[in-house]
């Protein structure tokens, strides 16, 4: 399991998991599934948690089904979910692994006094629960 | 032919078929036939009692509906249902 995540989709996360501490983040990445998954594109989405978004979050079901046709419509596959942990590391909670979906990429992004500090992607196995899968970092192509 | 958006988690159990087509006229013939096509959904999509899982949610169009609460919704050939997992976490 390898998940490949260029320089400027990392970013995008990162800096979306600072403006909103000390609060979680929340989003969606599409891109190409295969054995080893390439990051694409990213789409920060609004954390729907009511109540204390400091240790939840949740994304808008409609929110969602945009996702899906979007992936539909670009040719590209929804790989997955990143949200931040303010203040705690980057491995997921017991309450992650509950709600968890099958087949997902789950990146979760450790804020650290407001600064991003750590990324790392988990995926559920057979037995739901969470394998690390390891993150290769590619740089910005430019032409 | 109305259209099952199908979840990209669930691709898995369906051949990796981004969506399905079926001729029924309402939503509960559809989710059955969308089950019998794919026989490997149903754990994932139904509860024990047969109604779909507390955690997907239906739409058709932007409207959520609900088979289990509405009783029988007819869709139509324009029809696109949409198949909704609850993502959430801490």
């Amino acid at each position: 399991m390898k998940l490949i995540l260029n320089e400027s989709s990392h970013k995008t996360m990162r800096n979306h998991a600072q403006a909103d501490y000390p609060n979680e983040c929340c989003g969606f990445f599409y891109g190409d599934a295969g054995d080893r998954r390439i990051v694409q594109e990213v789409q920060p989405v609004h954390n729907a948690k009511e109540g204390d978004q400091r240790r939840r979050f949740q994304i808008d079901p409609k929110d969602y089904q945009k996702a899906e046709k979007y992936a539909l419509e670009h040719g590209i596959d929804l790989l997955g979910v990143y949200h931040s942990h303010p203040d705690h590391p980057a491995e997921p909670s017991e309450h992650d692994r509950k709600v968890a979906m099958p087949w997902f990429s789950y990146i979760i992004i450790s804020v650290q006094d407001g600064k991003a500090e750590v990324t790392r992607s988990w995926r559920l196995n057979e037995q739901r629960q969470f394998e690390e899968e390891s993150i290769e970092q590619t740089e910005i192509r430019r032409t | 032919m109305a259209k099952v958006i199908i979840p990209t988690p669930l691709r898995k159990y369906t051949n990796q078929h981004r969506t399905f087509d079926t001729q029924a006229d309402n939503l509960s013939d559809a989710l059955q036939a969308f089950v019998d096509e794919y026989p490997d959904v149903e754990e994932n999509l139904l509860d024990d009692n047969g109604n779909i899982r507390s955690y997907i949610k239906l739409y058709i169009g932007d409207e959520k509906v609900s088979p289990n609460e509405n009783g029988t919704i007819a869709i139509d050939n324009d029809t696109e249902v949409s198949i909704v997992p609850a993502i959430a976490g801490g």
